[in-house]
């Protein structure tokens, strides 16, 4: 019954938003098979002589009023993603739906609107935030620029630093400097609401503070988010955070979505090898419990050249000469709130030695929260 | 203390460190003391800027000696640290005691190789031939399980991921075979399948060369893994100590049950995180009274005006909070009003 408990996360979610287009069962988000590949040159002639799979073919679905965990290790393309799904960089190839309109397509939702709907959080408090700006105007340039009145801008940005628990008196008039990290964040933040988006993309958005302002800040966007209605993609590499505040998660590995599915299974229930080294890899806060064993052996390898095959082969204690010889796909037939893993041992007949019996077990206990309605 | 023989590894006694500049005086450290045992693994806990790596800094005499102000006692292995000048200095840095960093370029040099730095480095300790000094440098390689060892000798650091490479500043830190290695967050950049590696290792080597090892971090999980014992730093004064069981499992200091409380796990979903309020103190103007009083929720009117006392609350178990009791009181000892 872990889909109802993921359930309960959202339940003051108001479901009537007005600035709903698709209805309540269109995802928020849908990505179909999102590529960046960005080249490296070299030599005289500064010709590319190779490229960086930051994201290699990656679809999932957002769904309204959802917070989406990412997961995975430096370097996988967490960072590379989001700035897809913001159209900070172009896609190679890929498609991505917003409240079911495709967005930069003809007849579709302009980038620059789409990005109004869509606001973004990143690691780096600091440089995001103007030096020479009181943190009040920072917030209510946004909306300054989008045709405000500065009187009316201002308001807003004053009442959202009230909302992010900063008093607008004490700390409006400061520079970015007079603040602490997580002041710094809860700026950002507010800022990020100022324009009333419908999904935030919090981008290791807690990351750099210490662990006591960083409960602050969770406990504060859990806050916003019901007050707010909002839909967030939340991308960090702390697993505790991500299986706090998520309700489904999506883990990536080399540039690819190699599971994705509901936290409590995920995180209870893990497929894929590399999701089940990742978690294995948690430190216990109890000394008695200490991991005595390294989950995984070697770093994970460049993305430049990744791995023939299914890229984590290298690192997979059960890999085979299927997995070297084929890449898996990651099964889009699950439906938005499946548990989906891209790994030989869980398609029946592929091939592995380990196939039947995974797939098998598979079938058995998979959850009938899954089927919609 | 105790009555001890035995000459402890490392003796810290009232170490203040205070960075005085024409604005402003930044009081970093204050009052620090502390004990290591030889073989015993030491782990500094706080958040940013609660003064860990200008304590292991001052340890190591890589302060800078004009701007760092520093008083008090510091004695590893039976030596004065502060005293050491010239040849005694630099055989004591890298000899008896090794230093390991977050960020390995900071000790490795990248215009040489690996296995060259390692090997020069052995030289100028015990006066063997560079050729010696390689023949070391593969043995430690292999010891911290780089694998292809061999190859990695002639790789320059950037050619390393992140993994080999903070093996291979461990390798540096141990060429000369200290007695105390003081590791500051060697592991918090890399990835949680890496970290786990690292911290293995570090705990195998630590065992089996029997060093005595200051760990700092400011992951609670990082110390369950690795510590014997634990000193709890905040506003530059180590709040609370104890064996890691002791701290972690039964706090007492209101500081340390926060930060364990506002530690994220799964199973907290869908309910607040019992954050503490508030963030820390400037270091430039410490409050007059216990640094945590504007945070703490069982702070009175004393806790503000005056400085809290060490509590002594056990054997090297001690808080400093007026409200733990000391130790006779043993069962409930320190519980704090709820
Ligand atoms: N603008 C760029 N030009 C070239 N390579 C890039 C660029 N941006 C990212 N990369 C590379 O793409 C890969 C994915 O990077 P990305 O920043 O998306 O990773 P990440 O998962 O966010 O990592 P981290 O956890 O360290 O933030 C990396 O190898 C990175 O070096
Ligand atoms: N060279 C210096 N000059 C002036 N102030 C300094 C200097 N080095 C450190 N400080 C200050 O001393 C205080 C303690 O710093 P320290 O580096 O020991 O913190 P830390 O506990 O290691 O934090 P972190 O977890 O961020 O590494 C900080 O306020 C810092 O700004
Ligand atoms: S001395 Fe007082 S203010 Fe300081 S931590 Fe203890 S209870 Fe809180
Ligand atoms: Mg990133
Ligand atoms: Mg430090």
């Amino acid at each position: 019954m872990d889909m109802t408990e993921t359930k309960s996360a959202l339940s003051s979610v108001s479901a009537d938003d007005a600035r709903d287009r698709g209805g309540k069962a269109q995802p928020m988000l849908i990505a179909r098979g999102l590529q960046k590949h960005f080249p490296i040159t070299g030599g005289i002639l500064n010709r590319t002589v190779a490229r960086i799979r930051a994201v290699d073919g990656v679809s999932f679905t957002v769904m309204k009023g959802e917070t989406l965990g990412v997961v995975g290790e430096s370097g996988c393309g967490k960072s590379t993603l989001a700035r897809l799904l913001m159209h900070l960089i172009p896609p190679d190839s890929g498609e991505l739906i917003f409240d079911g309109e495709a967005v930069a397509a003809k007849d579709g939702l302009e980038v620059r609107d789409m990005r109004r709907l869509m606001q973004m959080v990143f690691q780096d408090s600091y440089s995001s935030l103007n030096p020479r700006m009181p943190v009040e105007d920072s917030i209510a340039y946004g909306q300054i620029v989008h045709g405000a009145s500065n009187e009316a801008a201002k308001q807003a940005a004053r009442a959202l630093m009230e909302k992010v628990g900063l008093d607008p008196n004490l700390f409006g008039p400061r520079y970015p400097h007079e603040l602490s990290g997580g002041q710094k964040q809860r700026i950002n933040i507010a800022r990020a609401l100022v324009l009333e988006p419908r999904v935030v993309i919090l981008d290791e958005a807690v990351s750099a503070l210490d662990k006591s302002v960083e409960a602050q800040v969770l406990n504060l966007l859990r806050y916003l988010k019901d007050v707010f209605n909002l839909t967030y993609v939340f991308i960090s590499h702390d697993l505790n955070v991500v299986q706090y505040v998520s309700d489904r998660v999506l883990v990536m590995y080399l540039g690819e979505v190699v599971e994705i599915g509901p936290v409590d299974k995920i995180y209870a229930n893990p497929k894929h090898p590399y999701t089940a080294a990742l978690l294995a890899s948690r430190l216990s806060m109890n000394p008695d419990d200490r991991v005595n064993e390294p989950p995984l052996i070697g770093d994970p390898p460049n993305p430049i050249n990744p791995p023939s095959g299914c890229r984590f082969r290298t690192r997979c204690e059960f890999a085979e000469k299927i997995c070297e010889i084929e890449t898996p796909a990651l099964p889009q037939d699950v439906g938005p709130m499946g548990h989906a893993c891209a790994c030989h041992m869980f398609v029946a007949k592929s091939g592995h030695s380990k196939s039947i019996m995974h797939a098998a077990e598979d079938v058995t206990p998979s959850s009938p929260a899954e089927s919609p309605s | 203390m105790t009555t001890e023989t035995k000459t402890p590894l490392v003796s810290v006694r009232d170490l203040n460190v205070k960075f005085v500049s024409r604005e402003a005086t930044v009081n970093a450290v204050n009052d620090v003391s502390l004990t290591v045992q030889h073989g015993e693994v030491l782990c500094i806990i706080g958040e940013s800027g609660s003064g860990k790596s200008v304590s292991m800094r001052a340890l190591m005499r890589l302060l800078p000696e004009r701007r760092a102000v520093i008083s008090g006692k510091l004695a590893v292995d039976g030596q004065d640290v502060l005293a050491l000048k010239g040849k005694e200095l630099a055989a004591f840095r890298g000899g008896e005691a090794a230093m390991i960093f977050q960020e390995p370029m900071t000790a490795l040099d990248p215009v040489y190789t690996v296995g060259h730095q390692i090997a020069e480095t052995v030289r100028r300790h015990t006066g063997c031939s560079f050729e010696e000094g390689l023949a070391r440098a593969l043995e430690l390689l292999e010891l911290v399980k780089v694998p292809s060892a061999k190859r990695r000798l002639n790789a320059f650091p950037h050619e390393l991921s992140g993994g080999l490479r903070q093996r291979a500043m461990i390798a540096l830190a141990l060429s000369c075979r200290p007695k105390l290695l003081l590791a500051d967050e060697p592991t918090t950049a890399l990835d949680a399948t890496v970290q786990i590696q690292v911290l293995i290792l570090m705990r195998k080597l630590q065992q089996e060369l029997g060093m005595g090892m200051i760990f700092v971090t400011h992951d609670l999980g990082v110390a369950a893994e690795i510590a014997d014992r634990v000193a709890v730093m905040y506003a530059g004064r180590i709040v609370e100590t104890g064996t890691v069981q002791e701290v972690l499992t039964d706090p007492k200091h209101p500081y340390t049950k926060g930060m364990l409380s506002s530690t994220v796990h799964g199973n907290m979903r869908g309910q607040d995180i019992e954050a503490i309020p508030g963030s820390p103190p400037d270091l430039r103007a410490l409050p007059t009274g216990c640094s945590f009083g504007p945070r703490c929720a069982f702070a009175d009117s004393h806790c503000l005006e005056q400085l809290p006392p060490e509590v002594m609350l056990g054997n090297d178990r001690l808080a400093r909070c007026f409200k733990v009791d000391a130790a006779p009181a043993a069962a409930d000892a320190g519980s704090v009003p709820a």
